[in-house]
């Protein structure tokens, strides 16, 4: 942070600012003389990438609530008004709706960065913990978001999901209720799910600030998983990462054009074109493609599991596949860091990214044989790789000989005959 | 087995782009198999067809608007750009073909008036009760949003090609497979009093609409062919223009916007690779 910048003020004026309030430093520290491993690759990129779509959302948010109406009877007329009269609304909503999904995959991409080059272990687990805490907050913040619409997948999404908590023992049924504002999915819930929708994204960009402060006082990890030992492996974070990327979020808006211009309903519902009817239920209730690996999770537990009712085990799965993220730093027992060297991780790694993709196909599958047969072989998988294989691996696993720097990799000096013992990391 | 045969073979079709116009399969899921049809507002450059959106509000005013509504559309719409493109004029006129309840006056009175080019069409029921009564117990749905509100499953792979291929047009492909879906009951399939079989329909093999088209029941001026297949053809791309009104606006925007995306990011590419040149990474 500060301390990394040798700043000092010239000017009266930066003079006068910085003895009251340091901020000049602060952001010359953080993001221009901030010393950043050289050799990150453009899987990097997205961190950066993720906030530039949580600051478009943001934006493009205020926008629409200038013409949006919170109202049971009015919602879905003025998104219509939003997309018809409003000058560029069209643009402006389809931004919106196609940049929660663009989140979801930076943020997706970001997640499975930092499990490759194990970037959640020592000593930057605050960094991952703090990360997993924005990565439930966004899913509430775009399910939440979904149902402002009030289409017919609005109003029965948010109905099937509120429903959830009434598998909590004995006050379950409250809960709901208390949650609706009443004895369904109704106005008063459109109204509370509003207010928190504008509320939350800001909760997110503060604790993202507390996520880049935590990994600017460890560093950043970097893929040969090496701490940094000299500044001959750290280049100054501007003007050669705010380059690269600057570059990435181009190319990604490019992505992101590609959807937002040409398929702008290819990520949403049909359904959600109809108006929300409490009289007439979808064939089908699908959540957003976020949020299926998830919701096959929750529909795999079909049975009990001794006094936990299936609707309650499912439920419990399906935040216990959330929570397990938090503790992830200590259940993976291995020293080293990237899965560059680890080659059994680097298998368990690819595997575990098959389980999600499986598990989000299968949560868009209608609940039959032999999809549910399959989700629940899945969902055993995904809990698998977090409670059996990571935590076994470390003691079975012989990682590859470690790069004695950062330099010296990306020079491609061959390791010394280094053992894990001997390399940084295990200091670290 | 070889169904996942025929359908990786449709898939690479689609991608060759050579089978534009062949059966785009169904890989799970119900509903109607969807033929995929040629539209001019397909693709990057696609953009409504000025005459064909003239003659699709012919046959909807004169066919469809008896049961169905077009709640949120207004009449100034159809003279606005990217739209059927008719003159201030045509629509001051044809405003005053329909009649507006308006008020209350000073009286305290609702009272009729002719229509004006900012009022939307009005309902053809006074409400959901009307129209029920007067169609078999059925409720004929409003048609502004329909062409986007219809899920066509498309399965895997065809949903991953669709990205590629910017298939959008599954909203239109469906209408006018509806439009063009009814046919004989085959042998053993039973079709309830009031209702018609129909095999593009996606919530049964039957729905309550009578056939609406038929040979020559509108009137076209300009020599189009006045076939049941044209007029579905016609009506569904207008349908896709009530539904998508700024289509247009939005594929010539986003031409502009990929081009400057494109080149700008080559202009970062080389100015990245200038700053990191000394590096080594």
């Amino acid at each position: 942070m500060a301390g990394h910048t040798k700043y000092v003020p010239q000017s009266a004026p930066a003079k006068w600012l910085e003895s009251r309030l340091p901020v000049i430093s602060l952001v010359r520290g953080s993001f221009v003389d901030f010393p950043t491993p050289k050799n990150l690759n453009y899987w990097w990129t997205f961190g950066g990438i993720a906030f530039f779509v949580l600051v478009t959302q943001i934006v493009t948010g205020i926008v629409l609530v200038m013409h949006y109406t919170p109202h049971e009877t009015l919602a879905f007329a003025s998104v219509e008004h939003i997309m018809r009269n409003v000058n560029y609304g069209w643009l402006i909503r389809y931004l919106h709706a196609n940049g929660a999904s663009m989140f979801f995959i930076a943020v997706y991409i970001h997640i499975f960065r930092g499990l490759y080059y194990g970037s959640y272990k020592a000593p930057r687990e605050i960094s991952w913990i703090l990360g997993v805490l924005i990565f439930l907050i966004m899913m509430a913040t775009a399910f939440m978001g979904y149902v402002l619409p009030w289409g017919q997948m609005s109003l029965w999404g948010a109905t099937v999901i509120t429903n959830l908590f009434s598998a909590i023992p004995i006050v379950g049924e409250s809960v709901v209720q208390w949650l609706w504002g009443g004895f369904a999915v109704g106005n008063p819930t459109l109204n509370r799910f509003f207010s928190l929708h504008y509320l939350l994204p800001f909760v997110l960009v503060g604790i993202v600030i507390l996520h880049i402060w935590a990994f600017h006082t460890t560093g950043n990890n970097n893929p040969t998983g090496v701490d940094v030992k000299s500044e001959k492996d750290t280049v100054p974070f501007h003007p050669y990462y705010t380059m690269k990327d600057l570059l990435a979020i181009v190319v990604f808006m490019i992505f992101f054009s590609w959807f937002v211009f040409y398929l702008p309903n290819y990520l949403g519902h049909a359904d959600n074109y109809i108006e929300a009817n409490p009289l007439v239920t979808p064939a089908h209730i699908v959540p957003e493609w976020y949020f299926l690996p998830f919701y096959a999770i929750l529909r795999a537990i079909t049975f009990d599991i001794g006094p936990i009712p299936s609707k309650l085990g499912g439920v419990l799965a399906m935040f216990g596949a959330i929570a397990v993220l938090f503790v992830l730093p200590w259940l993976d027992t291995s020293k080293v860091r990237s899965a560059t060297f680890r080659p059994l991780y680097r298998i368990a790694f690819w595997f575990f990214g098959f389980t999600c993709v499986m598990l989000g196909w299968l949560g868009a599958m209608p609940a039959e044989q032999p999809y549910v047969a399959l989700a629940q072989l899945f969902t055993v998988l995904y809990f698998a790789h977090f409670l059996i294989v990571l935590p076994l691996l470390g003691f079975i696993e012989k990682p590859k000989a470690l790069p004695d720097s950062i330099n010296d990799s990306v020079l491609g000096k061959p390791a010394a005959d280094s053992t894990v013992g001997k390399s940084s990391e295990a200091a670290a | 087995m070889k169904n996942l045969l025929t359908n990786s073979a449709r898939a690479l079709a689609v991608v060759a782009g050579v089978a534009l116009a062949a059966p785009a399969a169904l890989a799970a899921g119900d509903g109607p198999v969807v033929e995929r049809q040629q539209w001019s507002f397909s693709g990057p450059f696609g953009q409504y067809d000025k005459q064909q959106l003239q003659r699709g509000f012919q046959v909807y005013k004169e066919v469809c608007a008896s049961c169905h509504g077009l709640k949120y559309v207004a009449f100034r719409n159809l003279s606005e750009e990217g739209g059927p493109g008719f003159s201030e004029d045509e629509v001051k006129a044809l405003a005053k073909e329909y009649f507006i309840v308006d008020g209350p006056d000073s009286e305290g009175e609702m009272f009729e008036r002719e229509g004006k080019p900012f009022d939307l069409f009005p309902s053809p029921f006074a409400n959901e009760q009307a129209a029920r009564a007067s169609n078999n117990g059925s409720y004929p749905p409003d048609l502004s949003l329909m062409a986007k509100a219809r899920a066509v499953k498309r399965g895997f792979p065809l949903f991953v090609v669709d990205v590629f291929t910017q298939y959008q047009e599954n909203g239109p492909d469906y209408l006018y497979g509806l439009l063009t879906g009814y046919h004989e009951a085959p042998e053993g399939v039973e079709v309830a009093d009031g209702q018609y079989y129909n095999t593009g329909y996606v919530g049964g093999t039957a729905l309550s609409m009578a056939p609406p088209l038929s040979e020559e029941i509108v009137e076209y001026t300009d020599g189009t062919p006045m076939t049941v297949d044209q007029y579905a053809r016609d009506v569904s791309a207008f349908l896709m223009w009530t539904a998508e009104p700024k289509l247009d606006q939005r594929k010539s925007l986003g031409l502009g916007v990929m081009l400057f995306l494109v080149l700008f990011a080559s202009l970062l590419y080389f100015t990245k690779r200038k700053i990191w040149r000394n590096v080594e990474h």
